[in-house]
């Protein structure tokens, strides 16, 4: 009886509302037979994108967008909410997931050659989609408004700063005034929590109805060119042939793999939990070494390793250049071959992007570039001796901030050369003439050391011949 | 009555074109002024800031005597711009070296780089920057590293036996 009043219920609600009507189409519509696994990332993105919004909304219940409680109540969340250190590492996870599925759906559909006709738009949306996601990263990273979220806004506006005639005002934008402060987390938990979210959904929507009606591309076939001309009819021909209904035929897979996304995402929240808090968001406080999250670590590198005089011009046109090329793309190769086989390029255009971010990444990490700040002064077993001119100058390449940026032996920063084995390299004039002039990317040291003092360095660094012995056995060799 | 609803007739007499012509413009019209009513004070409202003029203040950092002659040390102030609710945000700070008995120079602690805080090594004589390795020499000039330009400086007096530094903006590099 309940089963024939809840029938009859639903048909009158359907019958009013329309809703089967409207969903019925995007449910039933055919997909080529053979899009298997390589087509779940788009899916598994929005996947992520949703528990983004859940779990965003959850943590919205604690959080205040206020320049001085935004910190405690994420000390709060972290610590004390009962499950608010599992959110915020969710929220987290969450974010990278969605990066990186946005980042293989992406792939996935260059080097299927989908993007082109007549899915031009297809990719349009998807490259504003990626945009709009790199800018959720950003803002996500902070509000966490510890002291790097601090510093990373200084950075957006510097960046900001360079762009011709309006640079001025974008920085003035993005700092909500003239400094950190009063105005400016609450501009970005507004376009992190109101306008990308808005925007996201609203493109969201328009790329699912674009693949409604261009259909989700069949698998490409070496040597079966796209035309224009003829397209629209083959596709029609193919998933009338051979096609099978969205759900549930193609959809259990997207279903198989999000759940398999959102159980590493749980079991990576669970075990690592959510990034470090650092500390307070006191602009005043000078002992900072602010680093962004890691999908943005490698632009950090990028900023880094700009040769110089580049840096200005890159920073300004670099990304609007790489946004103008994705955009154009389709429009560039519209027709010809999708296989990615008969497309050499498209292949070497995505293993060069893989690994230029790649090796960006690990040289974020490691940042050589920026100086050592504490280190150890060097130990008589690493000196050789614990007296004399050659002791005094250790103490003194310590003292100087030689050892902030050059190694010797495991103390020191990689800033400039490994400098374990210079005696065997420079004789001690090249040294002096080094040392007092600089070069290179070196200070030139003349007007900051005594005489004394430089000849005392360069005995120290005369007797650097590469030969201690480590503690982990062999000699240590000059690097970078 | 039928659910669907009829496609409007083609118009068929040129009083009736123009009518419709008119109904047209006149809602293409109305929805514009409408949307300028409400877009111009809402975004008005968001850039309004920017175009305010930039204060500037003398903000005290402690006596003459408390620093010591030759030294450069951070000292942490108010900045430029207190907005009532930036608490702790609010605060900036500078490097400040007294070079004789009277006289005083700041330096900004944003890089020209990026704007990171360049830390300052007293037996190294140099500001390096966390960030991206710039370093300058004592007086601010570069050193190595990306900086183009030297480290920005800020005014400093001394009223009564106390050392004042006069508050910037950010200083933004373009």
């Amino acid at each position: 009886m309940f089963r024939r009043a809840f029938k009859g219920l639903w048909s009158w609600l359907d019958d009013r509302t329309g809703v089967s009507d409207l969903i019925m189409p995007s449910l039933t519509h055919l997909v080529p037979h053979n899009a298997r696994w390589w087509y779940v990332f788009g899916s598994a993105t929005m996947c992520a994108f949703m528990i983004q919004v859940v779990s965003g909304i959850a943590l919205a219940f604690a959080y205040i967008p206020s320049p001085t409680d935004a910190y405690l109540t994420l000390q709060f969340i972290t610590d004390h909410a009962p499950i608010g250190r599992f959110l915020r590492g969710l929220h987290y996870y969450g974010a990278s997931a969605m990066i990186l599925m946005v980042g293989l759906h992406m792939a996935q559909v260059y080097l299927f050659g989908s993007y082109k006709f007549p899915r031009e738009m297809n990719w349009v949306t998807g490259v504003l989609l990626l945009g709009f996601t790199l800018v959720m990263g950003f803002t996500g990273q902070l509000l966490r408004w510890d002291q790097t979220a601090v510093w990373s806004v200084v950075v957006a506006a510097e960046q900001a700063g360079r762009v011709p005639l309006i640079g001025d005002w974008l920085a003035r934008f993005t700092l909500g005034g003239d400094t950190v402060g009063g105005a400016t987390l609450n501009r970005f938990f507004v376009i992190h929590v109101f306008l990308m979210p808005a925007m996201i959904f609203a493109f969201v929507g328009l790329h699912l109805l674009l693949v409604l009606r261009h259909g989700i591309s069949e698998p490409p076939t070496p040597g079966k060119p796209v035309n224009p001309k003829t397209y629209r009819q083959e596709y029609k021909e193919l998933v009338e042939k051979t096609g099978k209904p969205f759900w549930p035929d193609a959809a259990w897979r997207d279903v198989v793999f999000a759940v398999g996304m959102i159980l590493v995402m749980v079991l990576l929240a669970l075990v690592f939990g959510p990034p470090e808090l650092g500390k307070a968001p006191d602009p005043g406080l000078i002992e900072a070494n602010p680093r962004p999250d890691w999908y943005l670590l490698w632009y950090f590198a990028v900023l880094a390793l700009l040769p110089h005089g580049t840096e200005q011009w890159f920073m300004v046109f670099g990304p609007i250049l790489v946004g103008a090329l994705l955009i154009a793309l389709p429009f560039l190769s519209r027709g010809g071959e999708r296989s990615a086989r008969r497309r050499p390029w498209a292949i070497a255009i995505t293993l060069l992007t893989v690994i230029m971010i790649g090796t960006l990444w690990v040289a974020g990490a490691r940042s050589n570039w920026s100086p050592d700040f504490n280190p150890q002064p060097l130990t008589a077993q690493v000196v050789g001796v614990s007296s004399g001119p050659v002791w005094d100058g250790a103490q003194l390449f310590h003292d100087r901030g030689c050892l902030n940026c050059h190694r010797i032996e495991h103390e020191g920063g990689r800033r400039g050369p490994n400098l374990s084995a210079i005696g065997n390299l420079l004789t001690r004039d090249q040294m002096i003439l080094r040392i007092s002039n600089g070069g290179n990317n070196m200070p030139a040291y003349a007007g900051n050391l005594k005489p004394a003092e430089l000849n005392a360095i360069v005995a120290f660094l005369q007797s650097r011949k590469g030969n201690v012995k480590t503690p982990a056995g062999g000699p240590v060799n000059s690097g970078n | 009555m039928s659910g669907s609803i009829e496609p409007a007739a083609a118009p068929t007499t040129a009083e009736e074109m123009s009518r419709r012509k008119f109904f047209e413009r006149l809602s293409l019209g109305l929805f514009a002024f409408g949307s300028i009513l409400l877009v111009v004070p809402m975004v008005g409202f968001v850039v309004a800031p920017l175009f305010k003029r930039r204060p500037e203040f003398w903000r005290s950092v402690g006596k003459v005597d408390s620093f010591e002659i030759g030294a450069t040390t951070a000292v942490q102030m108010e900045d430029s711009s207190p907005l009532p609710w930036a608490g702790v945000t609010a605060r900036t700070a500078a490097w400040l070296r007294r070079v004789d008995a009277q006289n005083f120079i700041a330096f900004s602690i944003n890089c020209t780089h990026l704007g990171c805080p360049v830390r300052w090594l007293p037996k190294a004589n140099l500001f390096m920057c966390p960030c991206h390795g710039g370093v300058y020499y004592e007086d601010g000039r570069v050193a190595a590293g990306p900086p183009p330009l030297p480290l920005p400086r800020y005014q400093v007096r001394v009223r009564n036996g106390v050392v004042q530094i006069r508050t910037q903006p950010v200083p933004i590099t373009r």
